[in-house]
């Protein structure tokens, strides 16, 4: 009988009951729990149940009785316009990115392409505040374009205020990730079929009906599914160019149901729908389609028989240029409304460089924790004696991993916020910085774990057994095989991790105060009060301050690669 | 190959950088812990005291009146912005009995009767002998420190026929945009709220649905609206009657007027507060010095509204300008408290239409 069985007829038989147990589990140590795991999903799981804890405890102590949230009409509208946001975001961001993410895919071999290819990067890892601000000082009333169209003479120009605002942001954010994704998957196609094509002189639009669009109908569906998702959580673009009550979503209605009106039974209602909301997307998504793994190398395919065409290299090329300017635009314009501001005079104000110690130290132990919960629940994929783990375990672990995509930061923070408000901690400095620095640990741990969960397995896979025969303590195989080999993962997660932290506003907008605050909230509030030039220089800081940091981290990391 | 060698060669680089990143992790969070409270000093003590942004902001009256205050009172006077009046409301009622505020700065009288419920506010015991106001005040809580009217202020040079009624600004052309603030946080977003139920009382819910199409954005504060507007945002603001002076007075143009409305205009008279659980004695000495000279100077050129007590010099002769509602418009305290939630859920359905 193998082991596996042994346990589960002793487990029908509950034969655990007995003496019989600890020699069993000796005998077969498949049995044994990972109580390292354990420990790690219970840490992780701390935030979540006190946030659940503090939305619940005051929900009853409101005095707007909870039954009166659900049938107010202005609920179910911020709902409506969640759902209409996000609903046509995707089908803009959809559609731009198939066109450019096929436009890269048929012109491979154009020149400039690894450089395309890496723009498209750069929105994702961007701060959210700074290509808002990017996107104010191109499409803003007065930015780039409004001065060109008041030059040509039309007066009214464009709003950013409400929706469109938000569609523009959202598909700056959204369409370079689905050109990625379905470059990607283009790109993995084989190579035999564009060969063949080629070949056999297959006409453009039988090309795309036979070969492409079969493709592209695959992930589709799950681009859009987390393009909608994405949108449907966004906060910071929502907070920023909505434009009131009409242009509300429900984690910026949790927001200002705290801030501007201290109602935790709205607060909370808000909160559960938007967790049905985000849960429902997320388990679609699981569902659909395995999260494709845009870290995947785009190495050059042959060359597609339809690249030389003309009427080919016009649709391509308007393509990218459509999305590179896109892309690129705001970025220039950050660039240039921060050299504008005085930046002489902001970097001497006390008020700035404690947001920006604040912010870095708050980063720092936000990464901490997070490589801290990662490890942790790491080892639930350790079997015993240098196996890897299969089953209900690693499951968990990677669930409780990606809990914060159902229950956003936001949520996080409003539930904190309502349990400490009545308390002495509501303004200790302390108490804000770990709880923000947790929650941004939790909002950075998916990205931490999709990128060592792998890479740990892979090494445990061919060191585990070696390392358990040598008999190595723990410590000194995370010392020399683990850090060592986990390395090069280390330095794109610990870069993720950094710049989500840094850019962050979801949770320090609700714990934050004049005591706690991080450069974002800084950038929020000088554009409250509206001093946009202090917020651009701001934001030039916030971008430098990134991109150097992820940089640095990312040559640490090849420092420790292993690979000849 | 991995060697033996090469693994623990390289493990000792990624040791030593995460020692590293750990160090420089604790130094700045030690940094940030030594900075802040490095910022406060002294051993006087302190008068905490919760206001809006405008005040505090260096064009604002706060750091004179503070120059002014410190002077008399061996003191530190340490301003807390909160963004608006409405905010400073809600802080209280957040922070119960632990808040840190000595004197509450900047609520209106829409908002006396729900701060007095929050039981933290003190009798002020100042005499009331010196006040000015246009309508009689009797409240021992509350001390009023400057008042006006509200009004639509219109950037002339975009617009050539004003809106002369409330009704004909919100059946106006959709394309002439306005910014307005947000009734929740914003004491003139409230304002403007009460004005328009003093004015179409049951009907305002519609009233709203049709002045929405104008409305450009909702901002959570007056210093964003009005900071819009000066932009060039929208040519029409939510404002106050004096608002203008400051550009006749600073930047000498006549370009920026007040709307006169034939329905009235709603009044506000701006108040403060003493914390029971603060400075108590620090505070009321600093609610009697708000009806000085030493205090009300710094009213009409810097807050740009009408002073409440008495200053030392006339008032500039722009503020003789700036034209007369034909009515004034003022609910009770006690009305707006046991409506105010209704009537701010009611907004809100008709705002997000």
């Amino acid at each position: 009988m193998t082991c596996h069985a042994i346990v589960r007829v002793a487990g029908r038989r509950r034969l655990f009951r007995s003496r019989e147990d600890r020699s069993l589990t000796k005998r077969c140590p498949e049995a044994q729990r990972p109580w390292t795991a354990l420990a790690g999903i219970v840490l992780v799981l701390l935030l979540p149940l006190g946030a659940a804890a503090g939305l619940l405890l005051m929900a009853g102590a409101d005095d707007m009785a909870a039954d009166t949230v659900l049938p107010d009409a202005y609920v179910w509208r911020v709902v409506r316009f969640t759902l209409l946001q996000a609903a046509l975001s995707t089908l803009l961001s959809v559609t731009l990115g198939m066109w450019v993410g096929h436009a890269l895919f048929r012109q491979g071999h154009m020149a400039g392409h690894g450089l395309v290819t890496r723009l498209l990067l750069l929105p994702f890892a961007l701060p959210q505040l700074v290509a808002v601000l990017g996107l104010l000082a191109v499409w803003g009333r007065h930015g780039w374009v409004n001065q060109l169209l008041q030059a040509l003479g039309m007066q009214d120009g464009i709003s950013l205020y409400g929706l469109p605002g938000i569609l523009l942001a959202h598909v700056f954010y959204n369409a370079p990730l689905v050109a990625r994704l379905v470059h990607v998957r283009l790109a993995a196609m084989p190579t035999e079929y564009l060969r063949l094509a080629a070949q056999l002189g297959i006409p453009r639009r039988a090309f795309w009906r036979l070969v492409t669009w079969p493709v592209l109908r695959g992930i589709l569906p799950g681009a859009a599914l987390l393009v909608f998702m994405l949108c449907a959580g966004s906060f910071t673009v929502v907070l920023v160019l909505g434009g009131g009550p009409g242009a509300t979503t429900l984690e910026v209605a949790i927001y200002q149901s705290l801030r501007f009106d201290f109602a935790p039974a709205r607060a909370l209602i808000l909160a559960l729908l938007q967790m049905v909301l985000t849960g429902t997307l997320f388990l679609l998504l699981r569902r659909l389609a395995a999260w494709p793994d845009t870290m995947a190398g785009l190495s050059p395919v042959a060359p597609h028989p339809h690249a030389q065409e003309h009427g080919a290299r016009l649709i391509d090329g308007a393509a990218i240029l459509l999305l590179v300017a896109l892309v690129a635009l705001p970025l220039a314009g950050i660039m240039q409304a921060g050299l504008a501001a005085d930046l002489a005079r902001l970097l001497q104000e006390t008020a700035v460089w404690q947001a920006l110690v604040t912010s870095l130290a708050m980063a720092a132990a936000a990464t901490m924790l997070a490589l801290m919960a990662c490890a942790l629940l790491l080892t639930s994929m350790a079997a015993p004696r240098g196996g890897v783990r299969t089953g209900a375990w690693p499951s968990l672990a990677e669930a409780v991993a990606s809990l914060v995509l159902v229950i956003s930061p936001v949520i996080l923070a409003a539930g904190w916020f309502v349990l400490l408000a009545r308390t002495d901690l509501a303004q200790e400095r302390t108490a804000a910085f770990w709880l923000v620095s947790g929650i941004n640990a939790l909002m950075s741990l998916p990205f931490v774990w999709r990128t060592l969960a792998p890479a740990w397995r892979d090494l445990r896979q061919r060191h585990g057994r070696l390392c358990a025969q040598l008999g190595l303590s723990l410590p000194t195989r995370w010392r020399l095989v683990i850090l060592p080999g986990l390395a090069p993962a280390l330095g794109p997660a610990l870069a993720m991790s950094l710049a989500l932290s840094l850019g962050d506003l979801g949770a320090v907008a609700l714990l934050g105060s004049e005591e706690f605050r991080t450069l974002p909230l800084l950038i929020y509030q000088r554009l409250g009060s509206y001093r946009t030039a202090d917020a651009a220089g701001l934001s030039l800081i916030l971008l430098l301050m990134v991109t150097a940091l992820m940089l640095a981290t990312e040559r640490l990391a090849r420092k420790g690669d292993i690979r000849p | 190959m991995i060697t033996c060698a090469s693994i623990t060669a390289i493990g000792r680089q990624v040791r030593k950088a995460m020692q590293a990143w750990a160090a420089t992790a604790i130094t700045l969070g030690v940094l940030a812990g030594i900075i802040a409270p490095a910022m406060a000093g002294g051993n006087r003590p302190v008068l905490t005291i919760y206001t809006y942004d405008s005040f505090t902001a260096e064009w604002g009256p706060g750091p004179a009146i503070e120059k002014a205050f410190e002077e008399t009172c061996n003191c530190d006077v340490r301003f807390v912005a909160l963004g608006d009046g409405v905010a400073i409301l809600n802080r209280l009622k957040i922070e119960g009995e632990r808040t840190k505020a000595d004197l509450v700065l900047g609520l209106d009288t829409n908002l006396m009767v729900e701060a007095g419920k929050t039981g933290l506010l003190a009798p002020h015991q100042v005499s009331l002998k010196s006040l000015r106001l246009p309508v009689k005040w009797d409240d021992d809580t509350f001390v009023p420190y400057d008042w006006a009217h509200f009004a639509v202020v219109y950037d002339s040079a975009r617009i050539k026929n004003p809106p002369t009624s409330l009704k004909a600004l919100v059946e106006g052309p959709a394309n002439v945009k306005i910014v307005i603030q947000d009734p929740r946080t914003s004491t003139p977003g409230l304002g403007l709220l009460l004005w328009m139920k003093a004015v179409y009382g049951d009907r305002a819910g519609e009233a709203w649905k049709k002045l929405k199409r104008r409305v450009l954005t909702v901002t959570p504060g007056w210093s964003a609206a009005y900071g819009l507007f000066t932009k060039g945002e929208a040519p029409m603001v939510f404002s106050y009657i004096t608002s203008p002076a400051y550009h006749m007075i600073e930047e000498k143009t006549e370009r920026y007027r007040a709307a006169i409305f034939a329905e009235g205009h709603y009044l506000q008279i701006e108040v403060a507060a003493a914390v029971k659980t603060g400075h108590l004695e620090l505070a009321r000495r600093f609610l009697a010095f708000m009806l000085t000279p030493g205090f009300q100077d710094h009213i009409p050129t810097r807050n740009w509204m009408f002073p409440a007590g008495p200053t030392s010099k006339p008032l500039p002769e722009a503020f003789g300008r700036l034209g007369t509602p034909p009515r004034t418009l003022l609910m009770t305290p006690e009305e707006v408290a046991r409506n105010r939630k209704v009537w701010i859920a009611e907004w809100l359905r008709a705002m997000s239409e």
